[in-house]
């Protein structure tokens, strides 16, 4: 009977009719829909025994997320993550550069030796790719296989929603979405991974805001340069029985301060170059559930550890091969390490750093991982430190904090520069893998420019700032 | 008590023919999704386990977490069961397919123009009532469904009961209770997704019934207008839903002739039931 009817006349009769309902239709289809399935699972649904449980999610929800104890909860639960993971990581990474370092170092090269391998291509192969690869492996993986399982199990008993809880109220003064709290809790993995989870972000607007700054998550590639300098200098500070904690306290301390960047920079987008309205949503607050917690270690070691420390080994393997290289080419008398640290050396100096870590920036921007064992290599080779390491341009077996420390001291570094040195692994450009995901995300090389340069003259100028009052200070009580 | 010879013979023929039987002949493929029968679309409340479900399926590691909001874009593995191959498609969770975010749009547009063989719906059992409400959209869009009455440990931790069977018989469609994190209940999930996949069990949605006369009366008139036009398309009834709540995009969709598919043949099964489901709500 209808054979003749045309797509433009049911639109047009659709068009007609909605005009006649009125805007009651679509309240009035969500409430049919609403009372079905209320009616129905009315039907299914049966509660013979008392309600058990449910009490216990509630108190525990009232206390994560009250206003009194939510913030103080979560840096507690955060501080005691990082300590179980400092203190946790130490006897294995000692037992993994044991192996990796002392003994199968020292075979390797008599091998090359015995076989007669050329000068050069032994260097490159053991002293360059072979030793960065080794030091990546035997300082991150023992943080990394710690840290990720108790993220994951937190992330399965159904924590993380309840920060973006807590954080919801702060983002949303910052002009931010309040799921930027979930991209911001992935950046703590890894950068790259939170950008692309900002997808569940439904405004472009709070979208771009939450990609440029996901960079202040402090990464993992980033945890083991915080976790190795906070040990070195600021648990130095202290007596031995408190090192621990107070090292994680500091590390916790930095994390904390990017997540204040995180909003500072939200709040100053969204009232600058990206100005608009703050849209709401509903977060739903999952119940607890307790975590699988052998199948959680498994999957987060495999999904989560493995692939980050193979993404590090990948990257280290050519570094560790141009570290090699520039500070074993020589223009005229210099070699081209030498240049570049001198060249940088006043900048860094005039923000607390120097040359030698600028440098080491620089080579480490496909991966941050790598940014100590290069400090470590040309500080050897700067500051000529006989007995050290077995030539120029060796990442050397710097296999126990205390050594790496005897070289960080003898390079000229002082709590100044460690200080400055968490500052700047906080706030610096993100590694090159993060800066093209934001790119294939926002597909903008604008935003892109502006997600990886604004933490870079930032870095600067928060460095700047404290390296010129750290020296003001002490001039003064001097 | 000792059986004879015969009747155990029986006993274990019986079982090898038993479709429950086939239950533990999963195969998952991962992401070798050549050649599959069948498309499997999961869709479902956030954090009800969807990844959980797929990753039980395929074998696959999307990585899963307590927070809604896991599943961006959508993934996809295979498995086979049986002699079917399937591939099988994980949507981002939604609580809705009306209003228009990102996410809904994913989902909707493949359980509409994707037209998979079966839409797999994992329901949080101990969020039933809300967890329906999607339920029921989805049952609009199309009839070959099946229910995954997932975190049934949960259900039980929390005192509840859930009467599967009821609930089934009500919607329209099988529901099948797990707890996939244990992967329990996988077995009886395979066999229902086959089931409806296969065509050996027909399902007859539950539709919505508008309080409404006016509204009853205007759905009515715009779904013999399409289905005049389009006679083989199964989900008339809710394009005509969203047309009078003024869904742009579903307008385009239609203006620009994406259902006109439809249009080719003269088969139309679908229709008659519509209009009888239409027929009992007036």
């Amino acid at each position: 009977m209808n054979n003749n009817v045309t797509v433009g006349e049911v639109l047009a009769t659709a068009e007609q009719l909605r005009w006649q309902i009125g805007p009651e239709f679509h309240e009035q289809l969500m409430e049919d829909i609403y009372s079905d399935a209320a009616r129905i699972a009315g039907r299914a649904v049966s509660k013979p025994g008392e309600k058990p449980r449910f009490d216990l999610d509630r108190t525990i929800d009232g206390l994560v997320t009250s206003r009194k104890w939510g913030f103080p909860l979560m840096i507690i639960l955060f501080a005691a993550v990082f300590w179980i993971t400092i203190v946790g990581a130490n006897y294995p990474s000692q037992m993994l550069a044991t192996i990796l370092l002392d003994m199968l170092y020292p075979f390797l090269k008599e091998l090359s030796a015995t076989i007669g391998l050329p000068w050069w291509l032994d260097g490159i192969l053991l002293d360059g790719m072979y030793l960065a690869t080794a030091w990546v492996v035997s300082v991150m993986l023992p943080p990394m296989a710690i840290f990720f399982p108790l993220f994951t199990l937190l992330e399965d008993f159904g924590y993380l929603p309840r920060v973006a809880f807590n954080l919801d109220n702060v983002f949303k003064r910052s002009g931010a979405h309040g799921k930027q709290a979930l991209s911001m809790m992935m950046g703590f993995g890894c950068n790259a991974a939170g950008i692309i989870s900002t997808r569940v972000i439904d405004s472009p607007r709070e979208r771009l805001i939450a990609i440029i700054t996901n960079n202040f998550a402090l990464c993992n590639g980033r945890w083991p340069t915080q976790i190795l300098v906070a040990t070195i200098f600021i648990g130095a500070l202290v007596p031995s029985y408190l090192a621990g904690l107070v090292s994680a306290l500091a590390v916790v301390a930095i994390a904390v301060l990017g997540v204040v960047l995180t909003f500072f920079v939200s709040a100053s987008l969204s009232r600058s170059v990206l100005r608009g309205e703050v849209s709401t949503f509903s977060l739903e607050l999952p119940p607890y559930r307790p975590p699988r917690f052998w199948q959680t270690i498994y999957t987060s070691l495999i999904d989560r550890t493995i692939f980050v420390l193979w993404r590090a080994i990948v990257f280290a393997l050519p570094a560790g091969a141009i570290i090699w290289l520039i500070s074993n080419v020589t223009v005229g008398e210099t070699t081209i390490a030498e240049y570049m640290v001198n060249f940088l050396n006043p900048l860094g100096l005039l923000i607390g750093l120097n040359g030698i870590i600028l440098v080491a920036y620089i080579v480490a921007i496909p991966a941050n991982e790598i940014v100590i064992p290069t400090i470590l290599m040309l500080t050897v080779m700067m500051a000529g430190l006989a007995g050290e390491g077995a030539g120029a341009g060796v990442i050397f077996e710097a296999n126990s904090t205390a050594a790496t420390e005897t070289i960080l001291r003898a390079g000229g570094w002082t709590l100044l520069t460690a200080i400055c040195l968490m500052l700047f692994s906080l706030v610096h450009n993100p590694c090159s893998t993060t800066i093209y995901t934001a790119y294939k995300e926002t597909g903008s090389k604008k935003w892109t420019a502006l997600t990886a340069l604004m933490p870079l003259a930032l870095g600067f100028l928060i460095t700047f700032v404290v390296a010129q009052v750290w020296r003001i200070l002490s001039g003064l009580m001097t | 008590m000792s059986l004879g010879n015969n009747q155990q013979k029986d006993l274990t023929v019986a079982c090898e023919t038993c479709p429950a039987h086939n239950a533990s002949h999963l195969r998952s493929l991962g992401i070798d999704m050549e050649n599959s029968d069948y498309v499997v679309a999961l869709a479902g409340n956030p954090n009800t386990g969807k990844s959980t479900v797929f990753n039980a399926l395929t074998g696959l590691r999307q990585h899963t977490g307590n927070w809604p909001g896991k599943t961006v874009g959508r993934a996809e593995g295979g498995f086979s069961y049986g002699d079917n191959r399937y591939k099988l498609v994980d949507l981002p969770g939604t609580y809705s397919l009306l209003s228009t975010s990102f996410d809904e749009e994913i989902a909707r547009d493949f359980i509409l123009f994707g037209r998979p063989d079966v839409t797999l719906i994992v329901v949080d059992g101990t969020r039933l009532e809300r967890n329906l409400n999607l339920t029921l959209q989805v049952l609009e869009i199309t009839d070959r469904v099946v229910i995954c009455l997932n975190l049934m440990d949960e259900v039980a931790r929390h005192g509840l009961e859930i009467d599967e069977r009821r609930l089934a018989r009500d919607l329209g469609v099988p529901v099948v209770p797990t707890a996939a994190r244990q992967r329990q209940g996988l077995d009886q999930l395979l066999q229902a997704i086959d089931d409806v996949a296969t065509g050996r069990i027909a399902c007859k949605p539950h539709r919505i019934k508008s309080e409404s006369t006016a509204i009853r009366d205007a759905v009515n008139q715009i779904t013999s207008m399409i289905e005049g036009l389009y006679p083989t398309m199964p989900n008339a009834r809710w394009v005509a839903l969203r047309l009078l709540d003024g869904d742009q995009q579903i307008a385009n969709a239609f203006r620009m002739g994406d259902f006109s598919s439809y249009s080719l043949s003269s088969e139309d099964e679908n229709r008659s039931a519509t209009d009888l489901e239409l027929k009992a709500a007036g």
